[in-house]
C-alpha cells in the first residue's frame, strides 16, 4: 500500500473510517477541529452519520446511545471539552460500552491555551468522572502510530467493552507525516448481543445501565470491572524502550516529548553519553514492568513532559525507589527543545541534581 | 369466557416503586399500551431518566437504555441515528427535562430528531425529596423554597410545552393530565398521536403530562389530584400546541 501525507487530525478520521466507524458525534474545539471537519466531509459518503452536537456533554451522550445500540462510534475533543465529557465517559465505562474518545490536548487549567500540552495525564489515566473506572489510554508519538492505534483502539474497545482514549496533543494533531493504513492483528471480538436493537420479539429486553441501588450488587459490578481491568493490564501494555540495559540515564517520555527526547538522545550519544528511553504507548495500563529492565548502575531517570510532572508518580511507582527520579517539563504550550533535555541529562550525569 | 381486560404486554411483571397516588404508574401503562397497540413494542428502545422514573427500564417490556440526568434526548439521538428503523422514546421528569437537560431537549427538538418524549411535570423534585423544580408554582413550598417560590428570586415556572412548540423541528406538542378517566383517555390519544408522528418520520414529538406528587406535596392522593387541577392546570393549560397538518 502506498503512503499518503496526512495531517494528524485528519489521519485519525481516516483511520477510524478504515476501522469501520460510521458514527461521529462531537463539538468543535481547537486544536482538533480538523477531525470533526474531516468526518463531516467523509462520513456521509459512506452512509455514516456526522452530527455536531449542541455541547460536548450532548456529544458524549450521543456516543453513549449509539454505542448502546451496537455501533462503532467515536468522539473527539480537546482538554476543556474532554472535561465536559467526563460525565458521559463515566457512564459509558459503568455500562461497559465500547467507544473511541480522542483528546488532542491543549494547555490548562480552565480555558488555558490552544497550544500543545500533556496536562491531562492525570485526568486520562486516573479517570475524571466519578467512580472506580479506567479508560485504556493510548499515546502515539508519530502519525503512523496514531493511525495504527486508532484502528487497534476500536478493537480493544470492542474486546473489553470499554472506552479507549487516544491521548495526543496539538503538535500530533497538526503535524503532517506519510502514513499507510494497515489492518491490526485479528482479535476474537465478542458478539454485541447486549445491544439495544429492539427485541424483535425473539429475546428478553436488553438494558444498558450503570445503576445498582443495592450495595452488594454495585460491589459485585465493581469487582467485575476490576477483573476486566486486570485482564487489560495483563494483555494490553504497549511500550517502546531503547538501550535501557546499558544506559547511565533513562528518559521516560510519551507522545510528542518522546520524539524530542529521541533527538536529544542521539545528540548525547554523539558526545559519548549512554542514555536510554522508556516510551509508554499505553499510559493506562502503564508499563511498570519495563522499568525493571533498567541496569543497576543507572544514575537516574529523567521524566520529560509538557506539564508540571504528572507522569512522575507512575515512574516513581515503577522504579520502586531504586533510582532517583528527576523531572523536566514545560507548560503553557511551550515545547521542550532537545537542547534543554540534553542539558538536564548532563546535570544528572554530573551529579548536579 | 370473553376477556374484557388484560394487562398490556408493554409492561413487565415487576412491581413499581412509585409512591401511592403518584400517576407515574398510569402514564407508564398508557405508554406501554400505545407501544403495543401501534405494534412497535418489539422494535422499541426506550431511554430512562434520572429521578423518580429512574427504574423505568425495569418496567417497560422493551429494550431500554439508562441515561445520565437530563441527557436522555442526547442518548436517544445516538440510538435513533444508528437505528432509524427502531422506535425510540425518552421518559423524563421535570428536574431532568426542564432543568439540567434543557439544552438536550431543546436541541433534540430543534434538530427534529425523530424521537418521542414523555415529559412528567409534577412541579417538584420527587426522588431527591421535594426540592424546588423549574416547574414549581409561584408560592408553592418546596424543601429548597421553604417560604414558597418567589418569582423575584428565581423566576416564574417554565412552560416547556409552549416553549418547545415554538421550535420548527418539534412537530407534535401536547399537554395532558391523568386526573380523571376522561383525562386518561385524552392522554392516551395524545401519546399515540405523538408516537405516530415519529413512525411517519415527521420529526420530534412530546407529550407533557401534569402529574401528582402526594408524598412531597404533603397531600393525600385525592387531595393531590384536586390540587393539580386547581393550581397546575390554570398555569399549565391543557391542550395541543402543535401537530403536523397531515394528522390534524
Amino acid at each position: 500500500m502506498t503512503k499518503v501525507l496526512m495531517r494528524g487530525n485528519e489521519a485519525i478520521g481516516a483511520a477510524a473510517i478504515e476501522a469501520g466507524c460510521k458514527y461521529f458525534f462531537g463539538y468543535p474545539i481547537t486544536p482538533q477541529s480538523e477531525l470533526p471537519e474531516y468526518m463531516a466531509r467523509e462520513l456521509p459518503k459512506i452512509g455514516g452519520i456526522f452530527l455536531q452536537a449542541e455541547s460536548e456533554i450532548a456529544a458524549i451522550n450521543m456516543v453513549y446511545g449509539a454505542s448502546g445500540a451496537g455501533a462503532r462510534v467515536m468522539t473527539s475533543s480537546s482538554s476543556p471539552g474532554i472535561s465536559l465529557k467526563q460525565e458521559g465517559i463515566s457512564y459509558i465505562a459503568g455500562a461497559e460500552l465500547p467507544c473511541l474518545i480522542v483528546n488532542i490536548m491543549r494547555g490548562g487549567p480552565g480555558l488555558g491555551s490552544i497550544q500543545p500540552s500533556q496536562t491531562d495525564y492525570f485526568q486520562a489515566t486516573r479517570g475524571g468522572g466519578n467512580g472506580d473506572y479506567r479508560v485504556v489510554v493510548l499515546a502515539p508519538s508519530n502519525i503512523q502510530e496514531l493511525v495504527d492505534l486508532v484502528i487497534e483502539g476500536f478493537d480493544i474497545a470492542d474486546q473489553y467493552r470499554n472506552p479507549v482514549m487516544i491521548l495526543g496533543d496539538g503538535m500530533i494533531g497538526q503535524m503532517m507525516e506519510p502514513v499507510e493504513f494497515k489492518k491490526p492483528k485479528p482479535r476474537d471480538l465478542p458478539k454485541k448481543d447486549w445491544a439495544t436493537t429492539g427485541t424483535k420479539g425473539k429475546r428478553k429486553p436488553n438494558i444498558i445501565n450503570s445503576l445498582y441501588l443495592e450495595a452488594e450488587e454495585l460491589e459485585e459490578h465493581n469487582k467485575k470491572l476490576q477483573a476486566k481491568y486486570q485482564a487489560i493490564k495483563e494483555n494490553e501494555v504497549k511500550v517502546e524502550s531503547y538501550n535501557i540495559e546499558n544506559a547511565d540515564v533513562v528518559i521516560a517520555a510519551y507522545g510528542t516529548t518522546a520524539r524530542i527526547a529521541k533527538t536529544a538522545i542521539s545528540q548525547l550519544e554523539k558526545e559519548g553519553y549512554k542514555v536510554g528511553l522508556i516510551r509508554p504507548i499505553t499510559l493506562w495500563p502503564y508499563p511498570y514492568d519495563e522499568f525493571e529492565k533498567i541496569n543497576d548502575k543507572c544514575k537516574g531517570i529523567l521524566t520529560v513532559e509538557m506539564n508540571t510532572g504528572q507522569m512522575v508518580d507512575d515512574v516513581k511507582i515503577a522504579v520502586k525507589g531504586k533510582y532517583p527520579v528527576h523531572f523536566y517539563g514545560r507548560t503553557g504550550g511551550m515545547v521542550p527543545t532537545p537542547g534543554e533535555i540534553v542539558e538536564k541529562v548532563k546535570e544528572i550525569y554530573g551529579g548536579e541534581i | 369466557m370473553t376477556v374484557v381486560f388484560k394487562k398490556t404486554k408493554g409492561l413487565t411483571d415487576v412491581q413499581t416503586h412509585y409512591c401511592p397516588g403518584c400517576t407515574h404508574g398510569i402514564v407508564h401503562r398508557l405508554v406501554a399500551e400505545a407501544l403495543e397497540e401501534l405494534g412497535v413494542l418489539d422494535e422499541t428502545i426506550g431511554v430512562a431518566p434520572v429521578g423518580c422514573s429512574v427504574l423505568a427500564y425495569n418496567y417497560f417490556n422493551c429494550d431500554m437504555h439508562e441515561a445520565a440526568h437530563g441527557r436522555a434526548p442526547a442518548v436517544a439521538t445516538g440510538i435513533k441515528r444508528v437505528r432509524p428503523e427502531n422506535f425510540v422514546f425518552t421518559y423524563q421528569g421535570d428536574g431532568d427535562l426542564a432543568s439540567i437537560g434543557t439544552a438536550e431537549i431543546v436541541h433534540a427538538a430543534h434538530r427534529g430528531e425523530k424521537i418521542s418524549t414523555i415529559f412528567i411535570n409534577n412541579a417538584i423534585y420527587g426522588m431527591t425529596g421535594g426540592q424546588m423544580a423549574p416547574t414549581t408554582l409561584v408560592g408553592q413550598k418546596a424543601t429548597t423554597a421553604p417560604y414558597g417560590r418567589d418569582e423575584k428570586h428565581c423566576g416564574k415556572p417554565i412552560r416547556i410545552a409552549e416553549m418547545l412548540a415554538t421550535i420548527d423541528g418539534a412537530k407534535f406538542v401536547e399537554r395532558v393530565t391523568v386526573t380523571s378517566p376522561a383525562h386518561v383517555r385524552k392522554a392516551k390519544k395524545a401519546i399515540k398521536e405523538c408516537f405516530q408522528v415519529q413512525l411517519e418520520g415527521k420529526g420530534f414529538g412530546i407529550v407533557e403530562v401534569l402529574s401528582t406528587c402526594p408524598t412531597n406535596w404533603g397531600l393525600t392522593p385525592i387531595e393531590a389530584l384536586k390540587w393539580l387541577e386547581d393550581n397546575m392546570i390554570p398555569y399549565y393549560p391543557l391542550g395541543n400546541f402543535k401537530r403536523p397538518e397531515e394528522v390534524e
